[in-house]
């Protein structure tokens, strides 16, 4: 046995935290919590005794060295928090150490925190919290200049935490995102656990993450976690959020993809929870494929949800039409529901919060996202992979027959992200390669079900043609040489062809 | 003659808490000479009242009047500074020279409710 199964852990209850704290923060100990100005110190605080109270009834102290309690209620009010019902009832109380103009001090001798630490206390036992909060010591040290001093007496409030039981959060500045870990170097005396937060321009694209730099004898996830904080969910850590759920078992229902051409490579169908991913380069009939999904998903009666970047609503109304699918009646009707949007508008993990959003309040039985890679646009590639993991969860666990689309000319190749790309189609149950080449002047189009996993697929590639009632799946092309596939304009699936 | 008030915060019986006390003492002692009002709070003791004023540090002196409130954190070690501070009126000239005449023979009426 290693200490680290002795270590008791507190939940935070922050949406996906306590996966990447395996359990929680330790419990009865101090955590620092660190990060530059706007990274969320506050919101990962305050959310820690909100979600304290809200789910496990543990009251707490929140202390406040920086925004005036009247300012830290109305914050939490619009995440729909009633910290002041619940100052009432005795469930959270303030400890208002925020300087006031009209009580500044001139300092003249020696002094200690002595006073803080009673009241801290005093509000503890008055209200039988578990869980306290001070925010933030830089305040502290701004406003008692001797830099010593505070930090032997923030030392002493730690250890007062620590006998008092509680499991606390301290918040801390930092002066860069990449540099020490806190601004008067804090960390090297006031605590064992070290949370750092980040908020950083990633290719003009504002990143947000969390990492555990230290939890003294316990274990926890390493690395960065993006997070975001949403105005109705508060601070969301991504994509463990969501990995933690029951999956639900696998079904053996089959569902129709739109084309029964496919529908006869994939064995019968996709199955009800499966997620596919549809690769080929622009051109090649993805969109097309998408729209006949979600047609052939409202024939079956069932409800449809779509996202699309880049293209209009009435582009993608036009193009639909052109195919004979009435978009706008089926949206009428309810049945179906398209987001059109531009992925510069938000960041990855908002997009995660959206797309999350749209599916737990229009409850489809299928998805399309359409295209992927034009999100490769505002996230790194490992970004991405955590969007669809975490997507993935959602979507399995309410059986949603999923359509992915990406485009392999994109960041997603074999040459620079082998890894990620490996993973991505790991990630699905299906992988569906549509590619085209130019012959005799002609183009060429070709079809190839990669992947399926739990089912028999077609091995062929197929010729495929397109015309104005769709696609249409075809012989086998047994008729490409060598140079021919050479001609192909793109690898059609990255890392899973290219393995083969 | 405005009325002094004081309130010194301390934390349980320090030395420093003494020293805060006994500085304060004998400097409105010597500016003071109509009288003031001290009241000593142990934040250990009475929370509620270091709450209620929102004192953090220890030993804090909280000039309740005349108004407006003035505060000075610490032991009140250096006496000209603290007496600045405070806004306390100068030492009576008689004071000074009594008091450089015979060091540690201090005579002054004191009015305080504790």
């Amino acid at each position: 046995m290693t200490d680290a199964d002795t270590i008791e852990r507190t939940p935070t209850g922050i949406n996906g935290f306590d996966q990447v704290a395996i359990g929680g923060l330790p419990a009865g100990r101090p955590t620092l919590v660190t990060g530059t100005t706007g990274s969320g110190k506050t919101i990962f605080a305050g959310e820690f005794l909100t979600r304290g109270i809200k789910r496990n009834g543990q009251p707490g102290v929140f202390v406040t060295f920086e925004e005036p309690p009247e300012a830290i209620r109305r914050n939490f009010a619009s995440l729909g928090f009633p910290i002041e019902q619940w100052e009432a009832e005795g469930k959270w109380a303030f400890v208002d150490a925020a300087e006031r103009k009209d009580e500044e001090a001139a300092v003249i001798g020696s002094y200690d925190f002595g006073a803080l630490t009673s009241r801290i206390e005093h509000a503890v036992r008055r209200i039988g919290a578990s869980r306290v909060v001070l925010d933030s010591l830089g305040a502290v040290f701004a406003r008692f200049t001797d830099t010593g001093i505070v930090r032997k007496e923030t030392q002493r409030l730690a250890s007062a935490l620590n006998s008092l039981g509680v499991t606390s959060i301290i918040t801390a500045e930092r002066n860069s995102e990449y540099d020490g870990v806190s601004r008067y170097n804090v960390e090297e005396f006031v605590v064992d656990n070290v949370i750092v937060l980040r908020n950083v321009l990633v290719g003009e694209r504002r990143r947000r993450t969390v990492e555990i730099v230290k939890f003294r004898g316990a274990p926890h996830r390493t690395g960065e976690w993006l997070f975001t904080i949403d105005p109705r969910e508060g601070f969301v850590v991504i994509p463990l959020a969501f990995l933690g759920m029951p999956s639900a078992p696998a079904s053996s229902t089959r569902v129709s993809s739109g084309n029964p051409g496919l529908d006869r490579m994939c064995g019968g169908g996709f199955y009800r929870d499966a997620v596919v991913l549809l690769s080929g380069p622009s051109g090649s009939g993805k969109t097309l494929t998408s729209l006949k999904f979600l047609d052939a998903g409202v024939a079956a009666g069932e409800r449809c949800l779509g996202f699309t970047f880049d293209e209009t609503r009435e582009q993608m109304r036009r193009n639909a039409a052109g195919w004979g699918i009435d978009l706008e009646g089926m949206e009428e009707a309810g049945q179906l529901q398209v987001v059109c949007d531009y992925p510069e508008v938000a960041s990855l993990e908002d997009y995660f919060i959206r797309i999350r959003r749209a599916v737990v309040d229009f409850e489809p039985q299928r998805l399309v996202i359409d295209t992927l890679s034009a999100m490769e646009r505002i996230a790194t590639p490992r970004a991405l992979l955590d969007l669809v993991i975490a997507l993935g969860a959602v979507v399995r666990e309410r059986r949603i027959t999923t359509l992915f689309t990406s485009a392999p000319t994109s960041r997603f190749t074999p040459m620079e992200t082998p890894s990620i790309a490996r993973e991505l189609a790991s990630l699905t149950d299906v992988t569906i390669a549509l590619r085209y080449f130019q012959k005799a002047g002609m183009i060429k189009r070709t079809i190839a079900v990669v992947q399926n996993r739990g089912s028999a697929h077609d091995e062929f590639v197929r010729k495929v043609t397109i015309d104005a009632d769709g696609m249409h799946i075809g012989d086998p092309a047994v008729g490409l040489d060598a140079m021919e596939a050479a001609d192909l304009d793109a690898p059609p699936m990255p890392g899973v062809i290219g393995d083969i | 003659m405005t009325g002094y008030s004081f309130r010194l915060f301390v934390a349980g019986e320090s030395e420093r808490s003494s020293a805060a006390e006994a500085n304060l003492r004998a400097l409105a002692g010597s500016r003071l000479s109509g009288g003031y009002e001290l009241e000593v709070v142990d934040v250990v003791a009475r929370p509620g009242l270091a709450e209620e004023l929102r004192v953090l540090a220890t030993p804090t002196v909280v000039r309740l009047l005349p108004l407006p409130q003035v505060r000075v954190i610490g032991d009140l070690s250096d006496p000209l500074r603290a007496a600045f501070a405070l806004g306390l009126p100068d030492e009576p000239q008689e004071v000074r020279e009594k008091k450089e005449e015979a060091d540690g023979d201090r005579h002054h009426k004191e009015a305080h409710g504790d």
